[in-house]
């Protein structure tokens, strides 16, 4: 490893002994309809680390994602996270889901007739009956975290792709949530916005948020992620340390992912 | 040659009944615009629900009043339901009929707002935390009014217009007073130059009194606009 890339490096987050694993994903499969998609699909999420989910197109990285949060119905296997069992049935679960995991998504879904900061607020005061008042600090604290306290007042339309996502990654920060799902939030950017939202990504993870990201960033991915996941045809195919999974791959079809230009 | 000499001095005299035909309409329109507002939001809440057997019960009434004129419906309250028993003055026969028939044609509209909202809000909403009364309410059906008032309203305009046509089971509204007035003067023509333009007075009142509702209902619409 050069010296510039040592630099670069953000010191390892250890995984705080004897404490559990945020998110356990344990031999999961799932299908649509006749199409599996995924293939007893096993991972363990450390707290304060960062797992990025790389593959081709198609390889199950999405579909793993919303069955950890309660957005897909596994077929089978179990994902714990925090502690508790994830059953798309089970309200209870799925309510206390809610309160640990945040999500962004590639199309940041902000809410079009809402301002940023009602974007932000409309959880803290519907869901968790904060007072107007103190959800509106915490709002503009979290836009503040992204770099975007002047535009508390836009709407979704006036901002470009970049402050959007800033704002959909604010709007989940908000909720103060245990762990923050990313599925390829930069891909629907232009190229020179993606940066100002993988620095966001960036001081998250050095402040020790727990971050599970499906990205096409591989420089992002080499640099800041604790942990690689490969997946392939709805499988773990390999996972370790980036400075494993980049330099040394052990199987032919990540050798070719990694060569086919991304 | 064809000469017609116009005379208008009968409004000297029936200048008030005018009036009082305009406010008739207001008040009937106004109530029927009130309450089939109501009926059409039910309905396309029911149509996009999760109920086949109620959205298909919703989607034949549409289908039967968007397919049958506006008149017949309105016969049909007023001289079919007192054979059930059910008494009706006219102007309550004129409401009921106007909501019936707003309910569908608006549904339609609203429904259509309902559809445009993308499965990404509401699974974003979802993790939020949000249930699914409160995403119906804050992600789904605020957004999707605001995305169509504007059709929503036209809609409304058309119905204050038609009203007109209650005239004819002589409910009290504009066209009515016209219509007696044209038969005590015999002045026709002078009379439904004078109700079209007082109509049209009406229209320019309810798109202003529609349109400021909006504004203060649908904030992103005053502060977004150009
Ligand atoms: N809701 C769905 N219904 C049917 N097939 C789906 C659905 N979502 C994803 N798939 C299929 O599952 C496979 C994996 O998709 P996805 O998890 O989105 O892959 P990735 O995110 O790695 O590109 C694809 O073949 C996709 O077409
Ligand atoms: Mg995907």
């Amino acid at each position: 490893m050069s010296v510039n890339e040592a630099a670069g490096t953000r010191p390892r987050n250890e995984a705080v002994p004897g404490a559990e694993p945020i998110i356990v994903v344990d031999n999961v499969s799932k299908s649509f309809g006749p199409l599996q998609v995924l293939h007893g699909v096993s991972l363990t999420i450390e707290r304060g680390t960062m797992v990025a989910i790389v593959g081709r197109s198609g390889s199950g990285k999405s579909t793993l994602l919303r069955c950890m949060n309660a957005l897909d119905e596994t077929n089978g296997g179990t994902i714990k996270v925090c502690g508790n069992a994830v059953a798309m049935s089970d309200r209870a679960s799925v309510k206390r889901l809610r309160t640990d995991v945040g999500m962004v998504f590639q199309s940041y879904n902000l809410f079009p007739h809402l301002t940023v900061l009602r974007n932000i607020t409309l959880a803290l005061t519907v869901v968790q009956k904060k007072a107007r008042v103190e959800a509106e600090k915490i709002a503009r604290d979290v836009l503040a975290l992204v770099g975007l306290a002047d535009k508390a007042e836009s709407y979704p339309e006036q901002l470009s792709g970049g402050q959007a996502q800033r704002v959909a990654i604010a709007r989940s920060l908000a909720l103060s949530p245990k762990v923050l799902l990313f599925d390829e939030v930069t891909s629907a950017l232009d190229p020179e916005l993606t940066g100002e939202v993988l620095k966001v990504m960036e001081d998250l993870a050095r402040q020790g948020m727990t971050m599970v990201l499906v990205t096409h960033e591989m420089a992002f991915a080499r640099r800041l992620a604790d942990i690689v996941v490969f997946m392939h045809q709805g499988k773990v195919w390999e996972a370790g340390p980036p400075a494993e999974i980049f330099a040394d791959p052990k199987t032919p079809e990540l050798r070719q992912f990694l060569s086919s230009g991304l | 040659m064809i000469s017609y000499t116009f005379d208008f001095s009968f409004l000297l005299t029936t200048w008030p009944a005018f009036m009082r035909g305009a406010w008739q309409t207001i008040l009937l329109a106004g109530s029927s615009i009130a309450f089939g507002f109501v009926l059409a939001l039910v309905c396309a809440i029911i149509r996009s629900g999760k109920s086949k057997l109620a959205a298909g019960l919703v989607g034949a009434y549409v289908e039967v009043i968007r397919n049958t004129p506006l008149l017949v419906q309105i016969f049909i309250v007023y001289f079919g339901l007192p054979s059930l028993g059910l008494r009706l003055s006219a102007e309550t026969a004129a409401v009921i009929a106007l909501v019936i028939n707003t309910g569908a044609y608006g549904s339609e509209i609203i429904r259509a707002g309902i559809d445009s909202i993308a499965k990404g809000q509401i699974e974003a909403a979802e993790c939020l935390g949000l249930n699914k009364l409160q995403i119906y309410w804050h992600i789904v059906l605020i957004p999707a009014v605001e995305r169509v008032y504007p059709a929503l309203s036209s809609q409304f305009v058309l119905l204050m217009l038609s009203s007109s046509i209650t005239s004819q089971i002589s409910a009290q509204e504009l066209t009515a007073e016209a219509n007696m007035i044209q038969s005590e003067t015999f002045r026709s023509f002078e009379v439904y130059l004078i109700v079209a333009a007082v109509y049209l007075a009406l229209s320019v009142l309810f798109r202003v009194v529609l349109w400021a509702i909006g504004e203060v209902a649908f904030v992103r619409r005053r502060k977004l606009r150009t």
